[in-house]
């Protein structure tokens, strides 16, 4: 069980060999790729950067919640840094666990997590030449845009980032 | 508020040289008030009357001035010191008691006033608190009765002239401070800075060196990712607002959260030379 942070790109058959297990019956996993486009612009390429001290941490420990919270075997999450192209993959999330249900449940419950929570920031490259960081500069125009990093347990309600998944 | 005896005045002792602290006692400042005024102003409160002891050469000094005086009287001893201060208000008022308080307990309290008053006894000739450090009488921050006058004159006659002594020798009643920092007191620069440090944090809060990084957007609108920061903000919400000033950061700090060695943090927790501090905008991972 582990989260990371990667410079290169994810290899999913190495991340997904350590969720390996004889009592697990399934394995379920989430990519996120860059895509296109977001609200209207054509978006060319993205750059993650992370407070990766603060951010193993709070993987970890999200990963340490989905443990305790969902009946699995065994749970990771790699996310990338660095300049990423269209398609690449941003982050990945894996589960393995007896039965299937705890397993799509527990990966859903990581990757929003991660999403409200790690200290990663993204900025988009547009096609028009701009760029932006995502949620911060339109929040900082309208503050009522409030991200959701913090120690939230309320049900999570699905949250729409735009530029990847 | 005493249980019977003489009235009680109060005494202020601003006689002494502060050769220690190389600087006049009764003339330092703990928030913005010299030690005289929170002595004076805090036995005013207990008592009806306070008056401050000084010697002759004091008396025109402007700390001292402006409240009411008791002056060494001369001939009273050759060695000057608290007790001529105490017997020259004897002999001013010899039909009350005093309470004398020191000009360099910056920690003294209402508290501690109270309980000497509350559990003075009038049929000895002091009553003071016993030091928590050396089990010893604290004749800075006692009651002397009227009936003392005689016997420390004759103290004095056969060469004495330390107060602690006197109350070890002659009969007076000891009593257990409550409030055991009430009677810490100050007589060094060293001992000043940090009394003056924990009365007021803020003012007394020295610039300190604070590791700072930047990232995201915040990271492109301070034009650098870390630094070394010689600041006074005593907390991040005063950091933060010291680097909008300086770097106009677009983002407020409702829309931020903080990080303090590496984990999250109170904006309001108080900061402590070499912490790492990382304000972390709005997320957006995956």
């Amino acid at each position: 069980m582990r989260f990371r942070f990667t410079e290169s790109a994810i290899d999913t058959a190495a991340a997904r060999r350590e969720l390996l297990d004889r009592g697990a019956g399934g394995y379920v996993s989430f990519e996120g790729w860059v895509r296109d486009h977001n609200e209207g612009q054509e978006v060319t390429r993205l750059e993650y950067e992370a407070f990766q001290a603060l951010g193993l941490q709070e993987g970890n420990r999200i990963l340490t919640e989905a443990v305790e919270r969902f009946p699995i075997k065994h749970a990771a999450c790699i996310h990338r840094v660095g300049s990423l192209d269209l398609s690449d993959m941003a982050v990945w999330v894996g589960v393995s666990s007896a039965h299937r249900g705890e397993a799509f449940d527990a990966c859903r419950f990581i990757i929003d997590e991660v999403k409200h929570r790690v200290p990663i920031w993204k900025k988009e490259h547009y096609r028009s030449g701009d760029s932006g960081w995502v949620n911060c500069e339109r929040c900082a125009a309208e503050p009522r845009q409030i991200h959701g990093l913090g120690h939230h347990h309320e049900p999570l309600e699905p949250l729409v980032l735009p530029g990847s998944e | 508020m005493s249980s019977g005896g003489a009235p009680v005045y109060g005494l202020v002792l601003a006689g002494g040289a502060s050769s220690r602290m190389h600087r006049d006692k009764a003339a330092l400042l703990y928030q913005g008030k010299t030690q005289l005024d929170r002595a004076f102003d805090l036995a005013s409160g207990h008592v009806d009357r306070v008056f401050v002891s000084v010697r002759a050469s004091q008396a025109g000094e402007p700390t001292r001035s402006e409240k009411p005086l008791i002056v060494d009287l001369a001939g009273l001893s050759e060695t000057p010191g608290p007790i001529v201060g105490i017997r020259s208000a004897m002999a001013a008022y010899p039909d009350v008691a005093w309470l004398v308080v020191a000009c360099d307990l910056p920690f003294l309290s209402d508290a501690a006033l109270e309980q000497l008053l509350k559990e003075r006894d009038p049929c000895v000739l002091a009553t003071a608190f016993r030091s928590a450090h050396d089990g010893l009488p604290e004749p800075l921050c006692a009651i002397w009765e009227p009936a003392a006058a005689a016997a420390l004159a004759a103290y004095q006659s056969g060469g004495g002239h330390c107060p602690r002594k006197f109350l070890r020798r002659y009969p007076a009643s000891l009593i257990e401070p409550h409030d055991r920092r009430a009677l810490d007191n100050v007589n060094t620069p060293e001992e000043y800075t940090v009394a003056q440090a924990e009365l007021e944090p803020h003012v007394g809060a020295k610039p300190m060196q604070l590791q700072i990084q930047y990232f995201a957007l915040m990271r492109e609108q301070a034009g650098r990712s870390a630094e070394t920061l010689e600041t006074s903000a005593a907390t991040p919400a005063d950091l933060f607002a010291e680097l909008t000033a300086r770097y106009g950061f677009t983002l407020s700090r409702e829309q931020l959260k903080v990080a303090v060695n590496t984990e999250f943090s109170d904006w309001s927790r108080k900061l402590i030379p070499g912490d790492a501090v990382v304000f972390i905008p709005p997320v957006a991972g995956g």
